[in-house]
């Protein structure tokens, strides 16, 4: 096989065959995939979640994970995020042409070892090259559909006044690692992207608590915007404390130097949960025992006071208000 | 030492605000010349831990905000021309000019690209040799002796390609206009913590010489502007103002030379435009003559339109410090963050971002 993609591997034709069979095939390969039919047929009944993402992360790989990790994932969370148990995913790369080979190998690797950590399948497919300059390198886009187990109701319209703020763990790594790889910012660190499923610890936390409210993953827009978005679609206010949030020292760093606010940096293994007060503790000592919860912390609380506003109590003492991220994130000049 | 958390602890903060409040009798007014300085203070909740009396008027310390529309416009004009790529920092590409943004000129087609230092914007220049490669040159002292060390690298290395548009201000004689203008009576400044890193404390002494107003440098941290202000105060309250150093970490009396001397070396002092305030003599840089190949401005004609301000926008007296952004009709209601009027709602340094984005618990129902 050629080293790199050829506008002839999208025709349709012979290359695309052979693509797929050599290429993705080899790590994805299941029963309803292996059929090779027009589409996957699975069984499947009761409540189902289905969602969509498209991932276009620049640079591919990066510290902690690459695109392929991140499709796998970032799926896998959003029907997480609702409670439900993922079991299929589709998949489908944009490649630009020229694109290396090697790498697509080791991204399709990744997706598989994603894949299995999180236990789900990926069961339909779609290969796609463009010309030179129509994409950057490669964009995939995953769908998932995830069964809901009897008696879950997780959505970001069910926080109660009263209810405790469950934060995963530290926040902003992913934002920081991509950052210290992007032209004109590197910098040598040993910071990871945070990328994780974390179906696993969801489901760990739904056997020991029947009373989980919200569960969201703070990505693009941080923690900050997460917590706006459930105040507003739970019309209640969010109070919570900047100590609680748990930072490492490297991603503190950073923000320092560039002059950045951790709570608007991306995560893309992190959680927050809002649940019942009575249950806030057993919640989070079974959160700290999953190697995804370990720094997971109590951050705040939900009150019917300023309902859609976010408060925090800053290092200092005095409250002010936490907005959600607008426009982009960008170091100051002086 | 983690040299930041021991700048925001909570203890130390909660001290110096007794002190601050016990030593405090008159009713005063500071200008915080910097916008990093501003978000600072929104961000930690600094105006709710010191007295009511002591007010905190932000000044025209944000290097994207003070950027004339005149100027704003050229660089968009720049941006069309063909075969050229603009390079600036990122604030820059989302204020409106008068009639586009580099922003729309870059949706349009233009080559507008986002760079961290300028050392970054020769190395676009070296990589696309058939390109005419212009850095938008933004900024005060901070930022002055990183575009002439650019400029001499370029020279350097023999790059024909790159060229700077030179917006560069100088803080001291802004400072002076704005004291000469009277507008606002201060009575004290927080003065610029990363510009007295090269500059040093010695050009401000005409601050209190002249004015009778303190005027204490002051870091970025929390717990340095709390010691600024503790300083500031205890210096009115006794009627002595000077000059004092609260960043002594940063700051050397005398500043940085080796940056000084590289900033003498490639510009030379000549009046500046300001957003707001208008032409202040002295008080921007040009590139010298020997460098002149690198000057934007020389190399490249562009006939631009007479500059239009938004209607309504009162970035120029919010710069000055003679209105705060509260005070603006536009603020909030049309001028958000996601669809700015004015410079100070885009910058990270800006005033009305800050105030927009960290509001406090006793404004909440304008939010």
């Amino acid at each position: 096989m050629d080293d790199s993609i050829l506008l002839a591997h999208g025709s349709g034709g012979k290359l695309s065959h052979e693509l797929v069979e050599k290429k993705f095939l080899p790590f994805l390969a299941n029963p309803a995939l292996n059929k090779l039919d027009d589409s996957a047929v699975f069984e499947a009944s009761g409540r189902l979640a289905f969602t969509t993402d498209g991932y276009v992360v620049n640079p591919i790989f990066f510290p902690g994970g690459d695109i392929g990790k991140l499709a796998v994932c970032g799926t896998v969370n959003d029907l997480a995020m609702n409670g439900a148990k993922p079991l299929y995913l589709s998949l489908s790369a944009i490649i630009e042409e020229g694109f290396l080979l090697s790498e697509l190998e080791q991204i399709m690797q990744s997706i598989k070892k994603a894949a299995e950590e999180a236990e789900v399948s990926i069961i339909a497919g779609d290969t796609k090259v463009v010309n030179r300059g129509q994409a950057d390198k490669l964009f995939i886009t995953t769908s998932g559909v995830g069964i809901i187990s009897p008696g879950v109701d997780i959505s970001g319209a069910n926080a109660r006044a009263g209810d405790k703020v469950l934060l995963s763990g530290t926040i902003g790594d992913h934002g920081i690692a991509i950052m210290s790889q992007r032209e004109g910012l590197r910098f040598s660190m040993t910071l990871e992207s945070d990328c994780a499923p974390l179906n696993k610890l969801v489901s760990q936390m739904l056997e020991v608590s029947s009373s989980i409210h919200c569960l969201r993953d703070p990505t693009r827009g941080g923690l900050a915007t997460t917590l706006n978005e459930l105040a507003r679609q739970s019309k209640v206010g969010i109070v919570v404390e900047e100590t609680k949030i748990p930072v490492k020292e490297e991603v503190k760093a950073v923000c320092e130097l560039l002059g950045l606010d951790p709570i608007y940096v991306a995560n893309e293994g992190k959680l927050v949960a809002i649940v019942d007060p009575a249950d806030a503790d057993k919640i989070l000592a079974r959160m700290r025992k999953n190697r995804y919860g370990r720094d997971a912390a109590i951050i705040g609380e939900v009150t019917k006071e300023h309902p859609g506003k976010v408060v925090m109590k800053t290092k200092l003492g005095p409250s002010r208000i936490v907005d959600m991220l607008s426009g982009e994130l960008l170091p100051r000049i002086c | 030492m983690k040299f930041i958390d021991e700048y925001q602890d909570n203890k130390l903060a909660q001290g110096l605000a007794r002190k601050i409040a016990k030593r405090s009798t008159k009713t005063i007014r500071l200008m915080e010349f910097c916008g990093g300085h501003t978000h600072a203070i929104l961000r930690y909740g600094i105006r709710q831990l010191v007295p009511k009396t002591i007010e905190l008027r932000s000044g025209p310390g944000c290097p994207v905000c003070v950027t004339a529309t005149a100027d704003l416009d050229k660089a968009i004009a720049l941006a069309k021309l063909p075969g050229v790529a603009i390079t600036t920092f990122g604030d820059m590409i989302r204020v409106p000019g008068s009639y586009s943004s580099l922003q729309k000129a870059k949706a349009e087609g233009a080559d507008v690209r986002i760079v961290y230092s300028t050392i970054d914007a020769v190395e676009i220049a070296k990589a696309n040799p058939g390109k005419s490669v212009i850095f938008i040159g933004i900024g005060f002292e901070t930022t002055a002796p990183t575009i002439a060390a650019s400029i001499l690298k370029a020279q350097q290395e023999k790059i024909e390609n790159f060229y700077v548009l030179s917006l560069n201000k100088l803080t001291p004689p802004v400072m002076k206009a704005l004291l000469d203008s009277g507008e606002i009576k201060l009575d004290g400044i927080i003065g610029p913590g990363h510009v007295s890193v090269i500059i040093g404390s010695h050009p401000y002494e005409f601050i209190p010489r002249d004015y009778g107003v303190a005027c204490v440098i002051s870091g970025f941290e929390p717990l340095d502007i709390l010691l600024c202000i503790d300083k500031l105060v205890e210096q009115i309250e006794k009627g002595e103002p000077k000059v004092e150093i609260a960043y002594p970490r940063g700051v050397k009396p005398e500043g940085n030379r080796k940056a000084w001397q590289l900033m003498e070396d490639v510009f030379e002092i000549d009046e500046a435009n300001w957003r707001g305030i208008g032409i202040v003599p002295q008080s921007g840089l040009k590139i010298r003559r020997k460098y002149e190949r690198f000057d934007a401005d020389k190399a490249f004609s562009v006939s631009l339109k007479p500059p239009r301000e938004p209607k309504g926008c009162r970035c120029g007296d919010v710069i000055r410090g003679a209105a705060t952004p509260l005070e603006c009709k536009l603020f909030r209601k049309v001028c958000t963050p996601e669809r700015p009027v004015g410079p100070c709602m885009v910058s990270s340094e800006g005033a009305c971002a800050a105030y927009y984005q960290y509001g406090t618990t006793e404004n909440l129902q304008d939010f």
